[in-house]
């Protein structure tokens, strides 16, 4: 019975592509790694140019790939039970970063409610206080760390405020943008999707000022557990947004081709899906990092 | 749990459909599932074999007490290396290969869901465990700080290979996250009409459940390790107390991932055990909702229980308590599944072929481990066994006479169905012989040193332990020599050398990949069949 209505579920014969992507990180873990080295202890070698190559070659093997995808996509080889493949392996992808960005927000809860106190004599560290840190006083934002490190606090209000507000309304316009997408009004989602690139542009423009703001007034990488995640979650949300950018202005440049349908538009859905994510964890940022 | 099927031939007419592609691009460039299965159980193989290497290299020096062989920086690079392989290229990958060869056969899918990616998490692989050997040969050597990578060893007091190490592990995240996504997609989506949650065979289902944690906790692996890059170059005190952080805090993310991560290496081999027994006890599965069950329970509960790894590293009395009874509520269902393989054979028509015989070795090893498990689950027990022998046996037990164990009944059951021809039972009786009684010299008397306070990851041991020793060391290079005969007897079958074999292969088998074709054809089920 169901044997009539079955779709064939497309498996492509072969593809260069994968090789090509594993070439890429390899060179990418290679280059990253010994560009580190190099770059931190000051010494000579190739590190930034294979790394360098990697990422291109990883464009180039990203360009090919969805090219050739595309492509079958237009010619009509896949099935509805083939865009259900692509929209879950979507989701858990984001469940994946999701829970890479827990990782951090576990350091910073542990930090702040575990350690920092424990170092200030908390619980029975009576001792580890006055022995191997006299004097250190358990206060969060650390602005003076047990080894004495001194830095300032990155207020919530002014930039970040409107860092908050811009991405808000750019989770609203990429929205509208996909209401117009399946409502067939072209216009309003050319508009739309222009709207949430501008705005994701604008804040990454903002985002590098407050990091530049924040070493002019001295809170750096290095300035103890609370630059640290401020840093590293504020880096990688932001090199989130960078890719989430990327992905919506490569969607624009489709949605000027003519592509995508009211039901068929696999990759604006899942672009637009990772945008709301990155929205997500920036509010959960701007909660946990900024105000409380 | 029976199921007939419509459409099992695959169609020849076809014409999208011919046979592999030839030589080397076959393997290079393919999205075939079964081409992907071989190349990840390969590989896992190969891993194996040098991980191996490097385990002999810690049992000839531990032959012995004093330092003879290598020098104690390299031996710590041997211990910590070897973990690693074991874990991420042998253990990980063979699992992998098994889903990849028998998911889509056992839900009646033409493939997996997303073939191209199969391709590019299979290949990415052995470029991330190149990296991590060729860190072996940086000046001042490659990791030495323990699979566990605690810090401040691996920050403060690493050498810079540390970098390479990192990386490296990034890819193999990289790599089992796409891979999860692809089993859980697959099985999510590609089920044959009538194939439901509760008709799937148990090592779909312990897989699915795999796969969900692998994308949990995996991501959480490549955050701990980007912490520790960050540390020990970038400036960054995650770990270290002088800018607030704590080197207690890494082992509770490395742990949050790590416990789980041992759950991954043991789920899908209760899948295969859940196999195996009932087809040689011709017996359905006693339980099987129970197992499902106990499968998802042990899953959730792996969550919370992390720092029973930490007993020693001075956590409130009330973490303490709880991280032990949490550890103790995981041994109820783990019994269940004890319970339901044995109750299983329980007047069951037994035969004994070689599969059955690693199910059953598995079943009772894997015990002895679970058990030992339970011991170091208490508390103010744990105090005296942390960092000793015994623990270095409670998880060889679990992880070489279960999660091995498994691995090799599971191909010794699907290789006919793979190659079509029966594999050498010679060279399968001595294998599966040689290998039992050589892992238990090898193991068991890791206990005895273990409670006698030999502590683990030290290349020299004080007098006492000499005899213990010495036989610990016969029985490893015993063990490793056994893997000798098998990888003889895969070379054979591949070769396809042996007699053809029936569809069905084993009497009591069940289930879809049974019903098609032996050897496999290249592409099965392009037409869904319909289960009843
Ligand atoms: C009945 C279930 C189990 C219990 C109660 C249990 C309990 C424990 C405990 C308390 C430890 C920490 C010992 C210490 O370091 O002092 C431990 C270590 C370990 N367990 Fe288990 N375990 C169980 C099952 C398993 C399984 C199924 C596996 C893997 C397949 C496993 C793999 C490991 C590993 C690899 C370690 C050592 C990690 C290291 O420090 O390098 N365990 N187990
Ligand atoms: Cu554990």
């Amino acid at each position: 019975m169901a044997q009539q209505e079955y779709q064939k579920y497309y498996v492509p014969e072969s593809s260069p592509w994968p090789i090509v992507g594993a070439v890429a990180l390899f060179l990418i873990a290679v280059g990253a790694a010994n560009f580190t080295v190099e770059m931190t202890k000051g010494k000579e070698g190739f590190g930034g140019w294979i790394l360098f190559a990697g990422i291109a070659m990883l464009i180039f093997m990203v360009t090919g790939w969805f090219r050739n995808q595309i492509h079958e996509s237009m010619s009509g080889l896949y099935s509805d039970q083939l865009g259900r493949s692509y929209r879950q392996g979507m989701a858990w992808f984001i469940f994946s970063e999701i829970m890479f960005f827990a990782a951090f927000f576990g350091a910073l809860f542990y930090a702040r409610t575990i350690a920092i106190p424990w170092l200030g004599g908390a619980s029975n560290n009576a001792m580890t206080n006055e022995v191997l840190w006299p004097g250190f006083e358990a206060v969060w934002p650390l602005l003076q760390t047990p080894g004495g490190i001194e830095s300032t606090q990155m207020g919530w209000f002014g930039l970040p405020l409107i860092n908050t507000l811009l991405l808000l309304t750019s989770s609203v316009t990429c929205h509208y943008a996909h209401v117009g997408l399946e409502q067939n009004k072209r216009k309003q989602l050319s508009v739309m999707l222009a709207l949430t690139i501008f705005l994701g542009c604008i804040f990454l423009g903002l985002q590098a000022y407050e990091y530049i703001h924040a070493y002019d007034i001295g809170l750096t990488l290095d300035s103890g557990v609370y630059g640290n995640t401020f840093y590293l979650l504020t880096g990688f949300h932001g090199l989130h947004v960078t890719l989430g950018t990327v992905i919506l202005i490569v969607l624009y440049f489709r949605v000027q081709k003519g592509h995508f349908t009211p039901d068929n538009h696999f990759a604006f859905q899942a672009g637009s899906w990772y945008w709301h994510f990155v929205d997500v964890v920036w509010v959960m940022l701007f909660f946990l990092v900024y105000i409380l | 749990m029976s199921s007939a099927t419509e459409t099992l031939k695959h169609d020849a007419h076809d014409d999208h459909h011919h046979g592999p592609a030839k030589g080397i691009k076959r393997w290079l460039l393919t999205t075939n599932h079964k081409d992907i299965g071989t190349l990840y159980l390969w590989f896992s193989f190969i891993m194996f074999l040098t991980g191996g290497a490097m385990a002999m290299v810690i049992r000839a020096e531990l032959f012995q007490p004093g330092l003879q062989i290598v020098d104690p920086q390299f031996f710590n690079q041997m211990t910590t290396v070897h973990g690693l392989i074991m874990v991420f290229g042998a253990v990980m990958p063979a699992f992998t290969g098994l889903a990849n060869w028998l998911i889509p056969m056992m839900i009646g899918a033409p493939d997996m869901a997303l073939p191209r990616m199969n391709n590019w998490s299979f290949w990415i692989l052995p470029f991330a465990f190149l990296i991590l050997l060729s860190s072996l040969f940086v000046e001042g050597g490659g990791p030495a700080f323990g699979w566990t990578f605690y810090a401040p060893l691996s920050t403060t007091y690493s050498g810079d290979s540390t970098a390479l190490f990192v990386f490296s592990v990034h890819i193999m995240g990289i790599s089992s996250i796409m891979g999860a996504i692809n089993v859980i997609v697959t099985i999510w989506n590609m089920r044959a009409p009538g194939m439901t949650w509760m008709k799937m065979p148990m090592f779909v289902w312990t897989w699915l459940i795999t796969a969900f944690l692998l994308i949990a906790v995996m991501p959480v692996l490549a955050g701990v390790v980007t912490m520790v890059l960050t540390d020990k170059y970038f400036g960054t005190s995650f770990f270290n107390a002088a800018g607030g952080g704590d080197p207690v805090m890494f082992q509770h993310i490395f742990w949050f991932f790590g416990h789980p991560e041992v759950y991954i290496m043991i789920l899908p081999a209760f899948g295969i055990i859940s196999h195996i027994i009932p087809t040689f006890a011709r017996k359905p599965l006693f339980g099987y909702a129970s197992m499902v069950y106990a499968t998802a329970s042990i899953a959730l509960l792996s969550f919370i229980v992390w720092a029973h790894h930490m007993f020693t590293t001075g956590m409130p009395v009330a973490a303490e308590m709880f991280f032990m009874f949490a550890t103790m509520l995981i041994s109820v269902p783990t019994g269940v599944k004890v319970f339901n393989w044995v109750a299983t054979m329980w007047r069951g028509a037994m035969t004994f072929e070689i599969p059955m015989l690693f199910a059953i070795a598995f079943v009772i090893l894997f015990t002895i481990g679970g058990l030992s498990g339970l011991m170091l689950a208490i508390t103010p027990v744990d105090f005296q066994y942390h960092d000793t022998y015994f623990v270095v046996a409670h998880f060889h037990y679990v992880l070489v006479t279960g999660a091995v164990f498994s691995i090799m009944a599971a191909a010794y059951y699907w290789l006919p169905k793979w190659t079509g021809v029966m594999f050498d039972i010679t060279l399968a009786k001595w294998h599966f012989w040689a290998s039992l009684i050589s892992v238990n010299v090898l193991f068991f008397p890791m206990h005895f040193v273990g409670l006698a306070g030999m502590p683990r990851r030290i290349p020299d041991y004080a007098l006492q332990f000499a005899d213990f020793n010495k036989w610990i060391s016969i029985g490893g290079f015993a063990f490793g020599l056994s893997q000798l005969i098998f990888l003889a007897l895969l070379i054979k079958a591949c070769r396809k050398q042996g007699e053809p074999v029936s569809d069905q292969v084993w009497d009591g088998a069940e289930g879809l990949e049974w019903e098609i074709p032996s050897p496999a054809p290249y592409h099965t089920f392009d037409t869904p069949p319909v289960v009843k």
